[in-house]
């Protein structure tokens, strides 16, 4: 019977392969998840002059949306930000990523500002904070200033739907308490 | 006239049916003893070997012409692409690598049938049969999930570009290299899968296998060597080997293979081992197998991931579950007709060889078992992790050390009957001067008692060598040596060397990360650089800054190096082109990291890398050594004409 033994070990590990198929290995949790987002002080997009620093938002729920004129994803997850900030929901602020800036206020000004305000991560330092491997990124920040959800990849209506919105709802309440 | 794709297209459809052809009819008749069925197999294969080389000639003049209708070559190549690196990104994708693997399966077939005269006609048609079923699978698979000829309409004007980090000329040789050496271990699967087969498994079976898993292991291990050398250059890290998923699925292959190598030798020449021998020669493929499939289905992510698509994944499940599932069914059924072959002491040069065969065995479970932990975690919802060096490199050790220990001894001790109060007597010198050279010479730099122990086992193995070849040329002169003889030492000596290199280099390294401005200088070891100024050069395809780095030793000015930043222009990727001066005992390393603030002010990394071009040269001479090996009389006589080796005496 021993000789029997491999074929059982190989038939654990096909059930293992097949099992793992059905996963997507590039899901992987942030490790800043309900840690204090990373602070930070960046010039403005529209007023180079004027920093904005994550403190200014303590008190209430928004979104860091990670984004770069140069990103195609980023094209496409463009019209549900610009539906997202008419609906007046949470506001939405962006993190130019390694951009430059007159491509990113044409683009802007192409494609619509679904933006309270953007700032520029030139170098990409923030981002580096922020554990960003690819954007667009969009973390969700809640009233005390802590990551509660991270989206990797472009948004979509079902991403919104299903897990955003439910939670911006839950942390828009607890100021209740 | 037809466009090259599409004659490439149906070449692919031939080789499918050539293939089917050539897995059925041959091992049918086998078994029933049809001679006309059995005399299909050589036909069939080297015909099918014929339309596989058509089809990959076919994509590579797409991808050299720049045939943009070829969506592989809109998605892999760019007119601006240097021709050898147009030629290279024949299998630069997902879709091109796979023709590659079927071509080598397809050319090993060939090779089989054209250099196997002297074997029984079954035998043959049993092991090209398992060979075009393997075949069968591949083109299937290419045919339905993974077409390299699919066309794109309308045609772009041009393609997007080769991944910059697979413009180097790495990547002319290196997958080849590779596929060479994992495909090839199909040769000894399908040998083990006929005798299975058939039933019947003697010493001829092994002296069959032999050479072709020789050539197997040989090419594989220069393989792997480039794969690790070239990620030491181009990937700008400095680093030699990650343990990323994917070079573990070479690596794994790679120590069966050796296992493997070591069985049949035994197995031809004492007839010992025997179902041993026939479980690591179905494992060897398998890995290969495995180890595509992780690549290939995105099951893991990895510096090398393609692009997930399930079907795919699924489809390879299913070939490997028949493939290697279907053989070791065979195995479990068949095995105890194989017996275990003739008897031998528990202190013997078998015992010795099986030790090391064990634990070379359980050296590859470890890294599969790191490779795959991270699948199990996941399956078991328990979290998203990943296995890193940490694990690999203690585990790795503590199979090895004793492997290596054992490797020295193995050469040395008889066959069958062996005893240690002898061999303690012959070894005590090999083992006292070892012990002391590894405990004294660390002191020369600084002791570090993973040094030490590298140098223990490096030095052990040479010792042992020096003896076992002055006892040879007590009874006989060099030139009688059989050639095998010498492609062993060879082989452990460059052992000996790789070790060296990994203990020295992960001792004694020294690194830094440092923002420099023009003009600064830094010491790392004892050298000094000096950060003189930045340039702007151009290459055929991409823009770089290229910085001089000015490099003293004891004030003399050695080395002028030049570290590169490349923006291709294509793509827009970046890619770091490290600056290396390379010497026999050390490498020094510099690579261009990121603009940092002003002043023309950028951020550098130095190394110095003391011994680290001994693991490559290492992996050389074990190489050399199978090369060797293969040229021994015994594998170019006829076979009827059996030599025998002089045993240690």
């Amino acid at each position: 019977m021993k000789f029997a033994v491999p074929l059982v070990l190989f038939a654990a590990l096909a059930g293992l392969l097949a099992a793992g198929l059905r996963r997507d290995p590039h899901l992987v949790p942030s490790p800043l998840i309900d840690k204090p987002a990373p602070a930070f002080h960046l010039a403005r997009l529209d007023e180079p002059s004027r920093a904005f620093s994550p403190q200014e938002l303590l008190g209430k729920v928004w979104l860091l949306n990670t984004w770069a004129s140069w990103c195609v994803s980023c094209r496409q997850e463009h019209p549900l930000l610009m539906a997202l900030s008419k609906a007046e929901v949470v506001p939405i602020y962006g993190l130019n990523y390694k951009d430059n800036r007159a491509d990113a206020l044409e683009w802007l000004s192409q494609m619509g500002n679904p933006y309270v305000l953007n700032v520029q991560d030139i170098n990409g330092r923030v981002g580096i904070d922020y554990g960003v491997y690819g954007v667009p990124e969009t973390y969700l920040i809640d009233k005390a200033g802590v990551i509660r959800y991270k989206q990797i990849g472009p948004l979509t209506l079902e991403s919104l739907e299903k897990t955003i919105l439910p939670i911006v709802g839950n942390l828009n309440d607890e100021l209740a308490k | 006239m037809p466009s090259p794709a599409t004659i490439g297209q149906f070449a692919l459809i031939a080789a499918l049916l050539l293939a089917s052809l050539q897995a059925t009819l041959p091992i049918l008749g086998a078994a029933r003893g049809k001679s006309s069925w059995i005399a299909l197999a050589k036909p069939a294969g080297q015909w099918q070997f014929i339309a596989v080389a058509l089809a990959f000639c076919c994509l590579a003049y797409c991808f050299v012409t720049n045939d943009f209708s070829v969506l592989n070559v809109a998605s892999n190549s760019n007119s601006q692409l240097p021709l050898n690196y147009r030629f290279a990104a024949t299998w630069g994708s997902h879709e091109g690598s796979l023709l590659l693997w079927t071509l080598m399966l397809a050319f090993w077939t060939a090779a089989v049938s054209i250099f196997s005269r002297h074997l029984p006609e079954t035998t043959i048609a049993r092991v090209l049969g398992v060979m075009g079923f393997i075949s069968v699978g591949f083109l299937l698979f290419m045919l339905t999930t993974s077409n390299p000829f699919t066309r794109l309409i309308p045609v772009p004007l041009d393609g997007r570009d080769l991944n910059p980090l697979l413009q180097d000329p790495g990547m002319v040789v290196h997958p080849p290299m590779l596929y060479m050496g994992y495909v090839g271990f199909s040769v000894a699967f399908a040998f083990a899968v006929a005798a299975l087969i058939s039933g019947r498994l003697d010493a001829a079976w092994a002296k069959w296998s032999r050479p072709w898993t020789l050539v197997a292991w040989t090419f594989l291990t220069c393989g792997i060597a480039m794969g690790s050398y070239w990620s030491y250059y181009v990937q700008g890290w400095g680093g030699w080997w990650f343990w990323d998923p994917v070079e573990n699925a070479s690596f794994m292959p790679w120590l069966v293979g050796t296992a493997l190598i070591h069985s049949l030798a035994v197995t031809e020449k004492r007839g010992a081992f025997k179902s041993w021998t026939v479980l690591l020669a179905i494992a060897a493929f398998s890995l290969s197998l495995i180890g595509t499939f992780l690549v290939r289905s995105g099951v893991l992510t990895s510096v090398h991931a393609f692009a997930t698509d399930p079907r795919r994944g699924l489809f390879i499940l299913g070939f490997l579950g028949i493939v290697i599932g279907g053989s070791l069914v065979l195995y479990a059924w068949r095995a105890k007709q194989v017996g275990l072959g003739s008897p031998f002491d528990v202190v013997s040069r078998e015992s010795f060889l099986l030790s090391n065969n064990v634990l070379l065995a359980v050296a590859a479970a470890s890294v599969l078992l790191g490779t795959m932990y991270p699948l199990v975690i996941d399956a078991l919802d328990l979290g998203k992790l990943s296995v890193g060096p940490p694990y690999f490199n203690t585990v790795f050790v503590a199979v090895m050390a004793p492997a290596m220990f054992l490797l020295g001894i193995g050469p040395i001790a008889r066959w069958k009957k062996a005893s240690i109060p002898e061999l303690a007597r012959r070894l005590r010198w090999a083992f006292a001067a070892s012990v002391i050279a590894a405990i004294v010479i660390p002191f020369y730099v600084e002791w570090k008692p993973l040094v030490s122990l590298g140098l223990l086992l490096a030095i052990w193995i040479t010792a042992t060598m020096v003896l076992s070849l002055s006892d040879k040329l007590k009874t006989v002169n060099l030139k009688s040596l059989p050639r095998g003889y010498y492609g062993m030492q060879v082989a452990h000596l460059g052992v000996a060397v790789v070790i060296v290199g990994i203990a020295v280099v992960t001792g004694y390294e020294s690194e830094k990360d440092l923002r420099m401005e023009p003009g600064d200088s830094v010491s790392v070891g004892s050298y000094d650089f000096q950060f003189k100024g930045l340039d702007l050069v151009s290459g055929p395809n991409y823009e770089a800054i290229r910085a001089e780095m000015n490099v003293f030793h004891n004030g003399a000015i050695i080395v002028r190096m030049h570290p590169e930043k490349r923006i291709y222009n294509v793509s827009g990727n970046a890619l770091t082109n490290a600056a290396i001066d390379t010497s026999v005992f050390r490498d020094l390393y510099v690579a261009l990291g990121e603009p940092a603030g002003e002043n023309d002010g950028w951020s550098f990394r130095i190394q110095y890398k003391p011994f680290v071009d001994w693991i490559w040269a290492g992996a050389f001479l074990m190489a050399i050594g199978g090369v060797l090996a293969l040229t021994d009389k015994r594998y170019v006589t006829p076979a009827n004409k059996k030599i025998r080796i002089p045993e240690a005496a």
